[in-house]
Parts: C-alpha cells; sequence; structure tokens
C-alpha cells in the first residue's frame, strides 16, 4: 500500500530551525521565551506547544568533535501503538499514512503516551482541560490545518532549505535512502524507521550512530499492537468458558448444597 | 429491626478520618477546576502516577477480596465462608467506587468520561477494562442493594433478589477480565518496561495476585471489625481461606519462576540495583514468607493469620508499584514524585471508604450471621 513518507537525511541538516519555527507558524502553536539546552537545542523536548524539535548534539566522529542535529517528531508508524491503545479511538491512522489525533473524543487517559515506543505524544499540562499533543503530519482534511491532504508537502519540508527532508512514497523513500547509503561510505547502515516497531513513514540516514541524539535503537522489529492483540484475542473464548464454566458451578454446587441441607432437616426430624 | 435507625458514632479517630476525607474532597474540586497541572507533579515523561498506581491499579487489586469470595461462596457454595461474605463484598464495592473517583480526577476530559463507550477502541486494552471495571461497579451496587433493600426501599428486595443469580454470575466473571486486563495494560510497554516484571504472562500474574490477596484482604478486615465493630470470625475459617489463597501462591511463584527463566530473565533476580531488590522484597517478604506461614501451624493463631494477610498484601502492593514506577523507571528516567496534594486525594479517598465501610457494617446486616441469600 502506498504510504507518505519523510526521509531524513541528518547529513545535510545545518540545524537551522526552520522546521521547526515552520511547524509552530502553520498549526497556530504559541512559541516561548528560549532557555537553551543541550547545546544550541531549544525547547529539550517536545512539548503539548511544540511538535518538532530539532536536537542540537556535540558527538566524535573519527576522533574529532562533530556537531549533528536531527529534527524529531512522531515517525508515523505503519501499525502504531497509540492507535491501538486508544480506548476511544481519538487516535486513528489514515489510508494516507497520517497518524491524526481526533481531539473531541479524547478523555485525556495518557495511554498513548505510555504506549508509544517512541515517547511521541505529549499533554498539555498547563490546560484546565488538557488535550494531546503530537505532529499532525499537516494532515487535517476537514479543518484549516490541511497541506497533505490537499496534495501539498507537510509544512516542515517545504520549509527546509537544504534537502533535508524530502517527502514521497515510502518506497521510493526506502530505495533512495539505501543508494545514499550505499553509495557514500560515511553513512551509518541503518535507515531508522526501517523496521523499528514494525517501520514508519519518518525514516533517518545518519553519519553518526542514531544513539547520539537519543533515538531508542532496542525497539522491537514486531509492531506493538501484535503483543496486545495475541493477549486480547483470547478474551471472547475466555468469556465464553469462563461464563459458561460459572454458570454450570452455580447450579451444581447449589443443588448439592440444597440436597444436603434437605438430608439434614430430614435427620433432625 | 424494623424501625428504621441510623447511627454513626464519632470517636476522635473517625473526626481525624472526616477531615482527611474532606481535605480531599477539596482538592479534588480544585484539580477538577484547576487542572493536573497545578495538582500533581506528573509531566510528559511519567504521565501515570500515584492516581493511577495506587488508587487505580493497586485499589482494583486490593479489592480483589469481592470476587475470590464470591466465587468461593456464592458460585462454588461452600457455605462456611457465608460469614465473611457480605464484608468482603462491601470492601469490594467501596474500593471499586474509589477507583472510579481516581479514574475520574486523573483523567484530563473529565466532562468526557463517557466516551469510550460509544466510541469503541476496542483493540485497546484499556476498553476491556474501562468497560468490565464500570459494568462491575455497577453489579457491585446493584448486589449490595439485596443488602440495603432490607433496611430501606423494601419493595424493590425481591426483585433484586431475583436477579441475584446473573448478578453473581457477571461478579465473578467481569473482575476476572479486568484484574488480567490491567496487567495487560503493560503488555504494549514490551522494551521499556524492566524484563522482571514485563511478561507475555502479565495478565495471568495480575489476575492470579487479585485472587490470593482477597483471604488476605478478609483477614485483616475481618480481624479490624473484631475489634470496632465486635465481628468474630472463627480462627478455623479463615486458616482454610488463608490456605487455598496460599496454593494459589505456590502456583504463582512456580510460574513466575518458570517464565522468567524462559525469557532468560532469571540473571536479573541476584544482579543487584534498585530493580533486583525491589523484586526480591516483592518475592520474599510478599509470597514466600506467607506460602511458609499458610502451611505452618502457625497459621492457627490470629496472629500468624494476620502476619500473613499483612505481608501478602503488602506484597501486591509492591508488585503493582514495581510495575508502574520501579520497572519503568531505566525507561522513563527521574523527574516524578507525587505532589502533597496527589497523596492527600489518595489518603483522603481511602479515609472516606473507610468511614462509609463503618457506616455501612454499623447500620446494615453486613457483619451479623445470614443464611444463603438467593432465591430458592
Amino acid at each position: 500500500m502506498l504510504s507518505k513518507s519523510v526521509l531524513v537525511d541528518l547529513t545535510r541538516c545545518t540545524g537551522c530551525k526552520a522546521c521547526q519555527t515552520a511547524c509552530k507558524q502553520w498549526n497556530d502553536l504559541p512559541a516561548t521565551f528560549p532557555e537553551f539546552d543541550n547545546n544550541l537545542t531549544f525547547p529539550s523536548k517536545t512539548d503539548g506547544n511544540t511538535y518538532t524539535i530539532v536536537e542540537h548534539r556535540v558527538t566524535e566522529k573519527d576522533g574529532q568533535d562533530v556537531m549533528r542535529f536531527a529534527k524529531t517528531q512522531c515517525l508515523h508508524c505503519l501499525e502504531p501503538a497509540c492507535v491501538s491503545a486508544c480506548f476511544a479511538k481519538a487516535l486513528q491512522k489514515t489510508p494516507e499514512g497520517p497518524i491524526v489525533y481526533y481531539s473531541n473524543l479524547c478523555v485525556g487517559c495518557r495511554y498513548c503516551m505510555l504506549a508509544c515506543p517512541f515517547g511521541v505524544p505529549k499533554f498539555e499540562w498547563d490546560e484546565v482541560f488538557p488535550l494531546i499533543a503530537k505532529c499532525q503530519y499537516c494532515f487535517d482534511p476537514n479543518g484549516k490545518y490541511d497541506r497533505v491532504g490537499h496534495g501539498q508537502q507537510p509544512a516542515c519540508v517545504d520549509t527546509c532549505p537544504n534537502g533535508t527532508l524530502i517527502f514521497g512514497e515510502r518506497e521510493d523513500m526506502l530505495k533512495e535512502a539505501w543508494q545514499r547509503i550505499n553509495g557514500d561510505a560515511k553513512y551509518v547502515k541503518h535507515v531508522y524507521g526501517e523496521k523499528e516497531a514494525g517501520g514508519t513513514n519518518w525514516l533517518y540516514i545518519s553519519d553518526v550512530p542514531f544513539e547520539a541524539f537519543g533515538f531508542r535503537t532496542n525497539i522491537t522489529e514486531k509492531p506493538l499492537p501484535e503483543y496486545t492483540h495475541e493477549y486480547l484475542k483470547w478474551t471472547p473464548p475466555l468469556i465464553a468458558t469462563w461464563g459458561g464454566l460459572l454458570t454450570l458451578m452455580y447450579f451444581y454446587t447449589k443443588r448439592r448444597s440444597d440436597v444436603a441441607k434437605d438430608d439434614s432437616k430430614d435427620i433432625g426430624v | 429491626m424494623a424501625a428504621q435507625k441510623w447511627s454513626f458514632k464519632m470517636t476522635p479517630v473517625r473526626m481525624v478520618m472526616l477531615a482527611l476525607a474532606a481535605l480531599a474532597v477539596a482538592i479534588a474540586i480544585y484539580r477538577l477546576a484547576t487542572g493536573l497541572g497545578t495538582t500533581t507533579n506528573l509531566n510528559d515523561q511519567w504521565p501515570w502516577g500515584l492516581w493511577i498506581g495506587f488508587d487505580v491499579l493497586t485499589g482494583v487489586a486490593l479489592a480483589g477480596g469481592g470476587y475470590s469470595t464470591a466465587l468461593l461462596v456464592h458460585i462454588m457454595h461452600i457455605n462456611k465462608f457465608n460469614v465473611i461474605a457480605r464484608s468482603a463484598m462491601l470492601t469490594s464495592m467501596l474500593g471499586y467506587l474509589l477507583v472510579m473517583v481516581g479514574l475520574f480526577l486523573d483523567i484530563g476530559q473529565w466532562f468526557n468520561f463517557w466516551r469510550p463507550f460509544v466510541s469503541w477502541g476496542y483493540h485497546s486494552v484499556l476498553f476491556e477494562v474501562f468497560w468490565c471495571v464500570s459494568l462491575y461497579t455497577m453489579i457491585q451496587v446493584i448486589e449490595f442493594g439485596e443488602i440495603a433493600t432490607e433496611k430501606v426501599a423494601k419493595s424493590w428486595h425481591k426483585p433484586i433478589k431475583r436477579i441475584m443469580p446473573v448478578l453473581l454470575i457477571l461478579g465473578v466473571l467481569l473482575p476476572t477480565m479486568h484484574q488480567s486486563s490491567l496487567g495487560g495494560l503493560y503488555i504494549i510497554e514490551v522494551g521499556k518496561l524492566h524484563p522482571l516484571w514485563w511478561s507475555p504472562l502479565i495478565p495471568l500474574f495480575f489476575m492470579m495476585s487479585s485472587f490470593f490477596v482477597g483471604p488476605a484482604m478478609v483477614t485483616i478486615e475481618t480481624t479490624l471489625a473484631g475489634k470496632a465493630l465486635g465481628h468474630h470470625v472463627e480462627n478455623s475459617i479463615l486458616r482454610s481461606l488463608v490456605r487455598i489463597a496460599g496454593s494459589l501462591m505456590v502456583i504463582y511463584l512456580a510460574l513466575r519462576i518458570i517464565d522468567l527463566a524462559n525469557r532468560s530473565a532469571l540473571g536479573y533476580v541476584f544482579a543487584g540495583g534498585l530493580e533486583s531488590n525491589m523484586f526480591l522484597l516483592e518475592m520474599v517478604a510478599g509470597v514466600i514468607i506467607p506460602i511458609i506461614i499458610a502451611f505452618s501451624p502457625w497459621s492457627a493463631s490470629r496472629s500468624g493469620l494476620v502476619t500473613f494477610g499483612v505481608l501478602t498484601a503488602s506484597g501486591v502492593v509492591i508488585n503493582r508499584m514495581n510495575v508502574v514506577f520501579t520497572g519503568m523507571y531505566q525507561a522513563l528516567g527521574p523527574g516524578y514524585f507525587p505532589s502533597w496534594m496527589e497523596w492527600a486525594v489518595t489518603i483522603g479517598l481511602v479515609c472516606g471508604a473507610v468511614l462509609a465501610y463503618l457506616f455501612i457494617a454499623e447500620n446494615f446486616n453486613i457483619l451479623g450471621n445470614h443464611e444463603e441469600h438467593e432465591p430458592a
């Protein structure tokens, strides 16, 4: 199935944060006064008002200190844990790929935050009625924040000045990623997002290990919803057998205890 | 008996509990009006804290005495346990009501709490938990109606009695499902929850522990009620109940060890550090020692029974806390300790439940001897 992907080539990123700004502007997200963390990262993490940030990290490469930058946001999993965890269908996967949040259905239980293997969903802790916040992939077919639905690129991709982010079909992006890796020895031989958590629509390639940015690299390749399904699929047969067994036990032992009572009465008389 | 008389003795201890419960109510209103950020220390790293960890996950487990006793008394008709049936059921009902309040306070869009009843996210474990816990709470309230209508709204007594068998069967089926599903919530934490606790079998472990903590809670509760309300249950009855729990704990212990071995996680047990130590505390003090007590001569005495009860219940509390906090610590990092308001709400809720128990026990036929209350 076709699925819209973004390929992020971290070797091209200069850390300009134009994507971060474009995201705030397009989505009407309030900005705050900068307090830098981890070199020039600001804010230090995505939050209730920030869908994406560019991590600035100093790391070592070939015996030299180098600066590298990584844009992080929702990876838009092919089989998203958050969607499987939401008990009110407030998070849904669209056929085009984006995982979209429907705030009117949200109860605010925050199970999606715990379920996400990448720690993506954030919460508006300062609000009286807080909602979940995460990248919507500029996909909002019935609302005013739509771009991808109109055939445009996401705001961040559109803004990127040096081709760090490219947007297209997932298959093509994967092909491009491996072509670049195989054509240049500087790349780490790993497309982050190709297999993680069953695959994601955001794909990363880099010339320094992904751990440098705090990316989790020990994530299972099996889609997370499958783990839950292997347990939940037992629910209907379990209800049927255990319910049946309880009913049988109820009437059988009741009869037995009634008979025992009658017997003891007879003896009494 | 016919005259409706209500009584509630006020003692200094009860006054303190009433004050704590009132404080919790005040903070709860403040929280609903101003949000979670103003009242709790929850954050993006730790979205679930004391209220979910203790009030909900632990609360539901400790209320397991309701369904384990119901299974023994009402489904299997082991009549010698009749004397504890009503008090166990009352504790369970109050426990679940407390859980519902805790949940309600914890969700961000509390006016939207009913949403999953119509918007079915059925592939979520939480969906099963939500349905089962709400239905079961409702069923328990109706079951309690059978007792309440002995005194008030008497015309409802007969109809309620007529549907009791259905309620009783559902009242064991539903908790079996959601007790396991509360563990099932953590299956998706694969790779995040420490291997000492994460397991595909965690639902089974949650279910079994909620079952064997039942007799432990009943033992504690009848001993306290014996002191406060003059309710005496013979040691021999409690002992056979404790031994049922003990047998289940032996299976539980064996399964957990086999499970660790299967996942090659046995090495973590003695690896030292926070996780290993907490795991050992949970298993030794909360499972192994209680098993020894249950099958030793000491369990013939009240002190042995109470020690069993306190250790087993503490073991289950530690287990749930380990899953919610200790086991997640490596993945989520430091950054959460409950605020004073979170503590105050938790403590106040428990005090409120204890007061409700005392009031109901003193005004309805909970502790007295009663016949099997089922339609002939």
